[in-house]
């Protein structure tokens, strides 16, 4: 048999989710939405059977994790760790629940938080140490979410007071998750309609590039707050002047000055990439394609386009992350987004209202930026064999 | 005059310190924005007090970043911390994609309103542009130049206060420059928070529809920003230039 050897990041996981499952409380649980909560331990907070089967497999994980273990079955013993953690919480807001009460709220507490965070960097690290290929990581990205999914579907955590809040905001909820989406997507796509071009020209005009990269970045440090309401004076006014403007919703406030203040943030990373990826298209390339005759705009395209794209797809993956972080600051200029919740929480000093709104940023931030490395790394096949030489 | 771009950030920094002791003097630039009888000069306290507070929170933050990230980066580049390098360098890719405003919100709770979430979102955030720099900076050193002090028989303590960390130095202040940069943007959101920072002058004038609040503010922040990267990066190449790289 082999030894089995202490794994040094196993072990502060092990210490972690241990505290997180016996000594700090599991979920809290408070009479109505704005009083003190109290709070319960995995004992109390679940039924008796579900508190041995969490405080089993935890330990399980945890010893699979301690020792050196292969890989697969550190991410196994995550994976499932979670799941019984996202289930158990579900369990225990029923629980904790009395019969017919809807002024409870029960809400995950430290303990929770702490064990989310010890298997989920258990699961980090074994993907780490796995390195999936970019499709097997889009895969796995979508399973995760397909069991969020269900277990949202099947109103398991439909005792949960994040749940409550959004049960009493369904409307509102879906129409602010319209309008963030469309205001980090669309400026995105408008920022790479414009910036790809225009970095093409920066690329051809060497005097064009320095000026207007300057201003790009200088743009980047206006704080978003105040670009986004610099802006409603000139939308403001272009609203009233300009015939026809007012019709296709442009106005001081609301959701187009927060569009051109993101397509402004998004302007720079793409730009600046465009003319990082061309200039860095090798001379003989560039030689061999002039020798065979290519016209300028043959060569853009059949050459120094493709071999540049992973670069500017760089680009767009750091605007797309930043845009839907970004995103969340249009609801101080009444633009929407997921931002209303996070600050009408602040406001009222609910926790589960400003978690209504993190979540999702958070999720749809983390999701856009593994299913954009996954196409760089797929865009540019030769990556992986550099790294493995 | 090769000396031009330093005598125009001279007189826009000075012009700063002008508006910020003495603002009325720049009452008729801002005029125009306001409407008849709006004030013109943010009136709700002095800008001058909520520059240094910006200003105190931004160091506080990035100072208390820098140490913890070349702390672990210097950890996780030894040999007895090797196995959490592939690990860190994820947790670094994660961690950028939180958004700022969300990083605050969740600090509230837990640290109360104020200037705490603040500096807890500063210093979290602040955190992964220098780490991932030391990280870099300290893996990518010429392996001619670690051999040669081995070599001259130096312990690993000297080589890496002697070698490794003075030739990474360009590289760890080329973070710390990123971190400071977006940290005197992000602090303005803290101000949703009720923490003093300059993002209480714009937020001011969105609520009361004084766009010459929200241009103050916003300009204060973007000049400081430009000048204190500019700043930071002469730093980094004076460093580098003596180090000969």
């Amino acid at each position: 048999m082999r030894e089995l050897r202490l794994d040094k990041l196993g072990a502060i996981i092990a210490a972690l989710a241990l505290g997180g499952a016996f000594i700090a409380p599991f979920a809290t649980f408070r009479a109505n939405r704005i009083v003190a909560g109290e709070v319960k331990s995995v004992l109390d907070a679940l039924p008796a059977g579900w508190s041995a089967v969490l405080l089993g497999i935890v330990v399980c994980a945890v010893a699979v994790a301690a020792v050196r273990s292969p890989a697969v079955l550190r991410l196994v013993a995550a994976f499932v760790a979670l799941a019984t953690l996202a289930l158990g919480i579900g369990v225990a807001a029923t629980h904790l629940t009395p019969e017919g009460n809807t002024y409870a709220r029960v809400s995950p507490a430290s303990g929770f938080w702490i064990m989310l965070f010890a298997f989920g960097l258990l699961a980090a690290d074994a993907l780490t140490r796995l390195r999936p290929a970019p499709f097997v990581r889009v895969v796995v990205l979508v399973a995760v979410l397909g069991f969020i999914g269900i277990l949202l579907l099947s109103g398991s955590w439909d005792g949960l007071s994040i749940l409550k809040e959004y049960a009493s905001r369904v409307d509102t909820f879906w129409a602010e998750a319209r309008k963030h989406v469309t205001l980090a997507l669309g400026s995105l796509v408008a920022a790479t309609t414009v910036g790809i071009p225009l970095g093409v020209l920066c690329h051809r005009v060497t005097r064009l590039r320095d000026g207007l990269l300057g201003v790009l970045n200088a743009i980047q440090t206006i704080p978003s707050i105040a670009l986004f309401g610099i802006l409603i004076a000139p939308l403001g006014w272009i609203a009233v002047h300009v015939p026809g403007a007012a019709a296709v919703g442009i106005r001081g406030i609301g959701v187009a000055p927060a569009f051109v203040a993101l397509f402004l943030y998004s302007l720079l990373p793409v730009v600046a990439n465009t003319v990082v990826g061309l200039a860095g298209v090798p001379r003989d390339a560039n030689d061999a394609a002039r020798g065979i005759g290519m016209t300028d705009w043959q060569r853009l395209v059949g050459i120094e386009f493709p071999l540049a794209f992973p670069v500017i797809l760089t680009g767009i993956r750091i605007v797309l992350v930043q845009n839907i972080g970004l995103a969340t600051i249009a609801a101080l200029i009444g633009g929407g987004g997921f931002g209303v919740f996070v600050f009408q929480g602040v406001g009222q000093t609910a926790m589960d209202l400003v978690l209504l709104g993190a979540v999702p940023t958070v999720v749809l931030a983390f999701a856009a930026a593994i299913v954009l490395d996954a196409v760089i790394e797929m865009a540019s096949p030769n990556t992986r064999q550099a790294e493995a030489a | 005059m090769p000396k031009l771009a330093t005598l125009i950030r001279i007189a826009v920094f000075l012009a700063l310190v002008a508006f910020l002791l003495q603002p009325h003097w720049f009452e008729p630039l801002l005029r125009p924005l306001v409407q008849d009888n709006a004030p013109v000069i943010y009136n709700q306290g002095s800008l001058l007090q909520l520059t240094l507070l910006h200003l105190r929170t931004v160091a506080l933050a990035v100072a208390a970043a820098a140490l913890v990230a070349l702390a672990l980066a210097i950890l996780v580049t030894r040999a007895s911390g090797a196995e959490f390098l592939p690990l860190s360098r994820s947790l670094v890719n994660i961690g950028q994609t939180f958004p700022p405003v969300a990083v605050l919100a969740l600090a509230v709770p837990i640290f109360g309103f104020g200037e705490k979430p603040t500096l807890i979102a500063l210093f979290l955030y602040g955190l992964l542009p220098i780490f991932e720099n030391a990280l870099t900076g300290l893996t990518t050193l010429p392996p001619s130049v670690m051999e040669a002090a081995r070599g001259a028989g130096m312990t690993s303590g000297q080589r890496l206060l002697k070698v490794e960390l003075p030739l990474a130095m360009p590289v760890i202040l080329a973070g710390i420059r990123l971190s400071v940069v977006i940290s005197l943007a992000t602090a303005t959101i803290g101000s949703t928070v009720a923490a003093k920072t300059l993002g209480e002058v714009i937020i001011a004038g969105l609520q009361s529809n004084n766009l010459a609040f929200v241009v103050q503010g916003g300009l204060i922040v973007a000049i400081l920003a430009v000048l204190l990267h500019d700043a930071l990066q002469a730093a980094e190449r004076r460093l580098a230039a003596r180090m000969g790289r």
